[in-house]
């Protein structure tokens, strides 16, 4: 006697719709494209894709690397001892990461360290320090001490325990934090494009380059049918190492940070106050020499060419508010079918809706002006930019309150249907007033997504229209010392933009533990 | 009058209720007695329309209950852990099914209805604030504040302690007697089963075993297992 929900097939349309329009299908069509020209193109292609993905690859690789390398000797202090400045320092190699990608290429020009392949891997490795520092501090922190006196016990000195016992069992969290920074590096779009230009070309910066200033979309396509099947071997070869591997063990509850003695002292501050000294440089250059000038006040000039800097400011409040409207709706919606129906249907919702997030944001941007101009040609209507940014922003939304909606008691729902709620009048006075806090957190993420980025909006922002990223990427490009100011004055602009809300998440989210 | 006609509820492939059938009339009150896992709670949502049925029938006054979903069936009941919403005063919990019906600000209601279970005073009170004894009463209060035409109560003194449970016994029968509701109350405790109803339904194992007062199960107990768990 099971009956059709048609509330809840309405429900599920929508982000369905949302998803299946403007990310499967243009996928599709980049495949098909792409796919078609591997095999009939001209003899030149394969040799080129051959060599702009072993770039991509390399680059990815050593970034991979080297971050891993600088970001030890921190995750080591953080991880063992209980320190002053601990919590600091974690919080402040975790701006870096929460940047966007102009803001961090700008900054690093500002040091004068441009158009080099060493600019481009010290960026991705500023940047991602912390996904190292909190990945592998959370179970280092944790493992149980008896295991390494167990070790000491039977003979083994200070380094051949951290060789034998304590590195093998971080190797789960060093192989989760890896994978992430090779999906970030490998995916790397306005870094690169801002610091190497089209000399040093990764995947994302040669479709740029084709489809954007050559108009080459079979060349193109192909470029995005290599970089999507990089992208999806690395995530396949994570998820079988992950099942692998899950090894557990008894992990303790809280954290045994001890307190540093003797040499380890100076080691830990020397450790700590090194690296959180380099990931500052290039944040106080940049601030200090958008100071260094009237570039504020340029940014209400008007220049012939590429506009009014401080209007992109407005554009991208405005696409933003948009953005985290679009995304709210699709988020929530797909989160309601994810926690309320169950089987199978709610299972493929949350593996389909995380999707975009493994998939770069240059191919999101390609894709719409490869495939949007059926039914009818959307490419020229401003609501692409915004919609392209809820689509990287959904995820967001769904995987903070995913978690709290699952965490209702199914009798609350229950209760309120038996006293005479509709079905949405329950997720109106139970669902919505829990969550509303973590949806705000999501919102507000959707908000920041928007602002920063760059991949998408480049292939779609009309030159009447630039967004923050964009107009600092236009201003970049102009040759001149104001320019280049303007720029810097408008990434500081944007930088503490962003820092300003996501201080504002990260204060919701510890507040929110807790309650109910 | 409600009759429930040989319904089975399966989950995936576990099978929780065979051929379940009970009647009762109006103003009559019956207690559902069985050891936990027995399938009594499954029994009352299914009645609620919270559990969907595989096979048999559901009536109210006659007419099916198939299709009809629980907002629609004026039914209360009230959760075994009572799941009052912790985001809402007590008052406003009180007066949610009002509202639900239509009623904009339901507060005589509500002020009778805390009045009922000795509560006078606590709406503005947050549900944390709360005892276990309190949350029971508030708990009663919010099913019987829209005056639903069946009450259910799953387990309604099973999370308190012995002594509290003995009072609230007392006190649960007595207002349950004053609104003369037609009712349901599931429960593995045979002195509750009994305090509380006019009539006791026996389950075991998804299946309902025997029905009569405690004297008339006793003289003609079912089989052995009826009689040892009576004892």
């Amino acid at each position: 006697m099971k009956q059709i929900r048609w509330g809840w097939v309405a429900v599920a349309t929508v982000p369905t719709v949302f998803i299946g329009y403007f990310y499967a299908y243009p996928v599709a069509r980049i495949l098909a494209l792409g796919l078609s020209e591997l095999n009939f193109g001209a003899s030149g292609v394969q040799a080129r894709l051959f060599k702009v993905g072993w770039f991509t690859l390399w680059q990815a690789s050593m970034s991979t690397v080297l971050t891993l390398l600088a970001a030890a000797p921190l995750t080591w202090a953080v991880s063992t001892y209980e320190f002053r400045g601990r919590r600091l320092a974690t919080a402040l190699v975790t701006v870096p990461f929460v940047l966007p990608t102009v803001v961090v290429g700008t900054a690093f020009l500002a040091l004068g360290v441009g158009d080099s392949i060493w600019a481009i891997l010290a960026a991705h490795v500023f940047f991602n320090v912390a996904v190292v520092v909190r990945t592998v501090s959370t179970l280092w922190s944790r493992i149980d001490p008896s295991l390494q006196e167990a070790a000491h016990i039977l003979g083994a000195k200070e380094w051949q325990v951290f060789r034998r016992i304590t590195l093998p069992l971080l190797r789960p969290a060093i192989a989760a934090a890896s994978s992430i920074i090779f999906l970030f590096t490998f995916t790397s779009f306005g870094v690169v494009l801002v610091l190497g230009g089209f000399r040093f070309a990764t995947l994302e910066v040669e479709i740029y380059r084709q489809a954007v200033t050559l108009f080459d979309l079979p060349l193109a396509a192909a470029l995005a049918v290599v970089q999507l099947v990089g992208v999806s071997l690395a995530l396949y070869l994570y998820s079988t190492y992950q099942e692998r591997k899950t090894v557990s063990w008894t992990l303790q509850r809280g954290s045994n940070r001890r307190k540093p003695t003797g040499g380890a002292v100076w080691m830990v501050y020397a450790a700590t106050v090194l690296t959180v000294g380099l990931l500052a440089v290039p944040l106080m250059v940049l601030v200090s020499r958008s100071f260094n000038g009237a570039f504020y006040r340029a940014l209400l000039v008007t220049d012939p060419v590429v506009g009014t800097p401080a209007v992109a400011v407005r554009n991208s409040l405005l696409f933003a508010t948009v953005a985290m409207g679009l995304a709210m709706i699709v988020g929530l919606m797909a989160a309601a079918i994810i926690t309320r129906r169950k089987g199978q249907l709610s299972r493929w919702f949350d593996m389909v809706l995380m999707l975009p997030l493994g998939t770069s944001a240059v191919t999101i941007g390609f894709g719409f002006i490869v495939a949007l101009d059926w039914p009818f040609d959307l490419r020229a209507t401003l609501w692409l930019i915004p919609i392209a940014h809820a689509l990287v922003a959904v995820p967001f939304v769904v995987r903070s309150t995913v978690p709290t909606l699952r965490a209702i008691p199914e009798d609350l729902r229950g209760a309120a249907s038996t006293l005479g709620a509709r079905p949405w009048q329950v997720w109106r006075h139970v669902d919505l007033p829990i969550v509303s806090r973590a949806a705000l957190v999501g919102a507000a993420f959707a908000f920041v997504i928007s602002l920063g980025e760059f991949g998408a909006t480049s292939f779609i922002a009309r030159p009447t229209t630039p967004t923050i990223p964009t107009m600092i990427f236009r201003l970049l490009s102009r040759p001149g010392e104001t320019s280049f100011g303007t720029a810097m004055a408008l990434s500081v602009v944007l930088a503490a933009m962003t820092a300003g809300i996501v201080m504002w998440i990260d204060r919701a989210q510890a507040g929110d533990i807790g309650r109910f | 009058m409600l009759e429930v006609k040989t319904i089975d509820v399966r989950f995936d492939d576990t099978q929780i209720l065979y051929q379940a059938s009970l009647a009762v009339s109006e103003g009559e009150i019956v207690a559902v007695l069985g050891p936990s896992g027995s399938g009594k709670s499954t029994l009352l949502r299914a009645i609620a329309g919270l559990v969907d049925i595989s096979a048999g029938d559901i009536r109210w006054e006659g007419a099916t209950l198939s299709g009809v979903a629980p907002h629609l069936r004026g039914f209360g009941l009230m959760f075994q852990g009572y799941a009052l919403f912790p985001h809402m005063s007590v008052a406003d919990n009180i007066g949610f099914g009002l509202r639900m019906k239509g009623q904009s600000d339901p507060f005589s209601e509500v002020a009778t209805a805390l009045e009922l279970v000795g509560l006078a005073g606590f709406g503005e009170r947050t549900i944390d604030s709360l005892s276990g004894g309190e949350r029971q009463r508030v708990a009663l209060a919010r099913t019987l504040a829209p005056h639903p035409s069946l009450v259910m109560l799953d387990e309604p003194l099973g999370a308190l302690d012995r002594n509290l449970r003995q009072r609230l016994v007392e006190d649960t029968h007595r207002v349950l007697r004053e609104r003369k509701v037609t009712g349901i109350v599931v429960t593995h405790d045979r002195d509750e089963a009994v305090a509380l109803s006019d009539r006791l339904v026996l389950m075991r194992n998804g299946q309902i075993v025997q029905s009569g007062s405690l004297a008339e199960i006793l003289g003609d107990p079912a089989d052995e297992w009826v009689r040892e768990f009576l004892e």
